[in-house]
């Protein structure tokens, strides 16, 4: 269970970065979740290829045992935290003019 | 080699983005340095505490290490943001009205 945990503090951590630490709030927006929408069915692929080939394996005690695409749900959750993280720090250094 | 060679399909994969619909995201080098900076610290520090507490474990790496952590997490953490980016960047090029909150 502790991989489960970790997945949903790591999702609430990204939101809290999106929404209250830099301010990006692409949790409103409707350009993430069109991204992520996109993002997500990569993931599924890219996933799968690496958890079906066994490329990656995990420890059945640390995960809570749900599945998609061979890989497990904390999966999606540690990706959605990467994507979301990554976003809103584009464009939190694009909204101070890097480029 | 072979985590190696799904990442390197992934580039490969996501380069017409940034060549024919010019998501314009390597071209913004700094930009995307300094966004995995910070994505990277935190990914990296996590992983490690996963792969310690065996949460998880990987098979046929090169066995090439910076530190402690395989190439392939590194490659990982940097791969999976850019075509992140690469996906955004195309998105708002095809849907130029939704603000993303950056515009000037």
């Amino acid at each position: 269970m502790s991989y489960t945990l970790a997945a949903v503090l790591g999702v609430g951590f990204a939101a809290g970065l999106d929404l209250a630490v830099l301010r990006t709030k692409l949790l409103r927006r409707k350009v993430f979740w069109a991204s992520y929408a996109v993002i997500l069915v990569f993931q599924l692929l890219v996933n799968g290829i690496l958890t079906g080939q066994r490329l990656v394996v995990y420890a059945s005690a640390d995960i809570i045992g749900w599945r998609v695409a061979y890989a497990p749900v904390e999966d999606l959750l540690f990706g959605f935290s990467l994507v979301l993280q990554t976003l809103a720090w584009w464009v939190w250094w694009g909204r101070r003019g890097v480029s | 080699m072979r985590y190696l060679a799904v990442m390197l399909c992934c580039v490969v994969v996501t380069l017409p983005l940034e060549l024919r619909l010019h998501a314009r995201v390597y071209r913004r080098w700094r930009r995307l340095l300094l966004t995995l900076a910070p994505v990277l610290a935190v990914f990296v520090t996590w992983d490690a505490l996963a792969i310690h507490a065996h949460d998880w474990s990987y098979r046929h790496l090169t066995g090439l290490r910076i530190g402690d952590l395989p190439i392939e997490e590194i490659v990982f953490f940097v791969v999976v943001p850019i075509c992140s980016l690469l996906t955004l960047e195309a998105v708002r090029r095809l849907r130029p009205s939704w603000q993303a909150g950056d515009e000037r």
